[in-house]
């Protein structure tokens, strides 16, 4: 491991890699901040640039948007009480109140020192758990792997929003029927391409992210810009307070941020679940363990209330990277892009990845730790200026993302139907959101589609065409378990429970 | 009479998987595969009962709690324009160029937007592309095709 370190520290602090660290901070606080632009917009963004790299600086290019993201969407979360990430709606809670009393900076102060502390704790988690679930995983059969994406897919489903399993599953197919179009990898037979030739090399992931995510997400900000629901608070973003932490908030954070960070990181390790999910349960966690008067001041700008979901959502981020890195699964929507990113890069995330690849699998974990402090010096002096980003005019940042956009497709290609595919894609994916479908499992299925037909041959041709391969090992009949647990839960709430799914 | 849009959008669904799963089924796989216990249409044909599946189960089961989408609120025209917009741009892009074809682009998407502070629009376009252009092509070697900076002279 030591040596492993040593290796990813060398790829790390090359010049360049810091470089691009600091640049992927910067990039992702920025679009992180702007409300209704996530992570996987960003690393979407990001993509077309990235092929100009070897793909460890790419890698770390990423990662450092991926955190930054996650990062600047407490600004908002704070200042506006407009979550730029679903990541960062626990951190308004208390953070709005704080804001509003006046102590926007000491607000944001807590929030960065609580996502510095929660990011690089988990990635010291990181550092010691990937390599050992790399060995574990080394045992991982062709059953095992597919029943392993099935469980993913469920888990991503049930997990992307509340109520909306069955339409999250009807995307989760969608995704997979997307990935299905092109040649069968293993007999070049061409599928659903209706004899036309630019669909033969199947739909670019590339395209559909593009589509799905940054093209889609600001065709819906234009259509929902007179809506009074959606309309962001206005708040002075000239006079944010001081940012010091006196003594006593300091000794609250101290409790908060490990129990956080531990919660965190796990909740991003399981595949489906995501800063989100990490950043309410860290809440309401932390709301059930804190005496009864610092339960009252929850909600109305308590620290331990901030500083809690802002310490779990940067660990869940680092989290999230161990299935992607171990397994070659990823485990959110963002690791999902980044996974089809590497295998753009002809690299295939896995258990072997920190032995075929060490200077990839070692390096993003070290650049982990110069990305957090790149993002604590970004948000404690720098905050007054970056938060006036958020005065940009809609009526400019629309149209510079659906130029990044096509022309992330057109350097890609050089193929108009590409960017008419694009167009119809992201119409029909704005359309989708209007009726809350949503998208990361549509992305997570169309990245896992082609490796979860490749592992159901193989299990099918080695049980000859028998679905015994379900039940026959235990891990995989396990994984199996879970997975119908989780479909005749959601099931059973639409049933008896008449809940919305 | 009230329609519930999210159980339309299921039944497109099923529709769709209908037609994937015909379409799986016509898939041509080799002679000496058709009795594989798995070929090329094995894994759509799948999906293809999947999707009727789900969709189906959206389509009987109870939807309480619709989502009511408020039309009246909605921007479709100004939507609908850079839609436009961006079709003319992606039709354009490969004869016209890059440059010229994505700063029109750029320039008229602020204009239909609403916005008209004229030198703000022109910085933001044209010397924007330019720049971005030089990065793209000049720093990081990323190949971009441009007929109209050929014809006149500026790239090579």
């Amino acid at each position: 491991m030591i040596e492993g370190i040593l290796i990813g520290l060398t790829t790390a602090l090359t010049l360049q890699n810091i470089l691009m660290v600091m640049l992927g901070c910067f990039f992702g606080t920025i679009i992180g901040m702007l409300p209704g632009l996530g992570p996987m917009t960003a690393i979407a963004l990001m993509i077309p640039i990235t092929y100009g790299f070897d793909p460890a600086t790419g890698l770390i290019l990423m990662a450092g948007v991926y955190y930054g993201a996650v990062f600047g969407g407490s600004t908002s979360s704070i200042l506006l009480n407009a979550p730029g990430v679903p990541g960062t709606v626990a951190t308004s809670f208390d953070g709005y109140p704080m804001a509003q009393q006046g102590k926007a900076g000491k607000a944001l102060a807590i929030a960065a020192w609580s996502s510095f502390a929660g990011g690089t704790l988990s990635a010291i988690y990181l550092l010691f758990m990937a390599p050992s679930l790399s060995k574990v995983s080394l045992s991982f059969r062709s059953p095992d792997y597919f029943a392993l994406m099935i469980l993913g897919l469920t888990a991503i489903a049930a997990f992307s929003s509340k109520g909306q399993f069955l339409k999250a599953m009807m995307m989760v197919v969608l995704g997979l029927m997307l990935a299905s179009v092109g040649q069968d990898s293993l007999s070049d037979i061409t599928r659903f391409t209706f004899n036309n030739m630019n669909l033969t090399d199947g739909i670019s992931f590339v395209l559909v992210v593009m589509a799905t995510f940054a093209m889609s997400e600001a065709l819906t900000i234009i259509l929902k810009r007179n809506d009074p629901t959606s309309a962001a608070k206005q708040v002075s973003l000239t006079e944010l307070g001081s940012i010091k932490i006196n003594k006593e908030e300091r000794t609250k954070m101290y409790k908060t941020i490990p129990r956080s960070s531990v919660i965190g990181f796990l909740i991003g390790v399981l595949p489906g679940a995501g800063a989100t999910i990490a950043s309410f349960l860290a809440y309401g966690m932390e709301r059930n363990i804190v005496n009864d008067a610092e339960k009252e001041k929850f909600g109305k700008g308590s620290v331990n209330g901030l500083s809690a979901p802002e310490t779990a959502n940067n660990a869940a981020c680092s989290g999230s990277f161990v299935p992607m890195l171990t397994l070659g699964i990823p485990g959110s929507g963002t690791t999902a892009v980044m996974l089809g990113a590497l295998l753009g890069f002809g690299v295939q995330p896995g258990p072997r990845l920190y032995m075929t690849n060490p200077e990839i699998f070692w390096s993003i974990i070290m650049s982990m730790y110069i990305g957090m402090v790149i993002l604590l010096i970004l948000n404690l002096p720098l905050i007054p200026y970056i938060a006036r980003i958020l005065a940009v005019p809609k009526n400019y940042l629309i149209p510079l993302i659906l130029f990044f956009s096509i022309t992330g497709i057109y350097v890609m290609s050089f193929n108009n139907f590409d960017i008419y595919l694009m167009i119809g894609i992201a119409i029909v994916a704005t359309f989708m959101r209007l009726y809350d479908f949503p998208m990361p499992p549509l992305i997570l299925a169309f990245v896992l589609g082609g490796l979860m037909e490749e592992n159901l041959r193989r299990s099918l041709l080695l049980s000859n065409g028998s679905w015994e391969f379900l039940w026959d090992r235990t891990l995989t009949a396990c994984i199996l378990l879970t997975t119908i647990i989780i479909v005749v839960w959601h099931l059973y709430k639409t049933m008896f429970k008449n809940n919305k799914i | 009479m009230n329609i519930n849009t999210t159980k339309v959008i299921s039944l497109l669904f099923f529709i769709f998987s209908a037609f994937y799963l015909y379409t799986a089924y016509q898939i041509q796989v080799f002679a000496f595969d058709e009795n594989a216990p798995f070929n090329a249409r094995t894994f759509p044909i799948y999906l293809g009962y999947a999707g009727l599946f789900f969709s189906g189960l959206k389509l009987i089961l109870p939807d309480p709690n619709t989502i009511k989408v408020q039309h009246k609120t909605l921007e479709y025209k100004k939507t609908l324009i850079l839609i436009v917009i961006a079709i003319i741009y992606g039709a354009t892009i490969l004869k016209v160029g890059y440059f010229l074809t994505t700063s029109l682009f750029l320039f008229s998407s602020y204009y239909f937007l609403g916005e008209r502070r004229w030198v703000l629009m022109f910085l933001l376009s044209f010397p924007f592309v330019a720049a971005f252009m030089y990065l793209l092509h000049g720093v990081l070697d990323i190949y971009l095709r441009d007929p109209f900076l050929q014809s006149v002279g500026v790239m090579g």
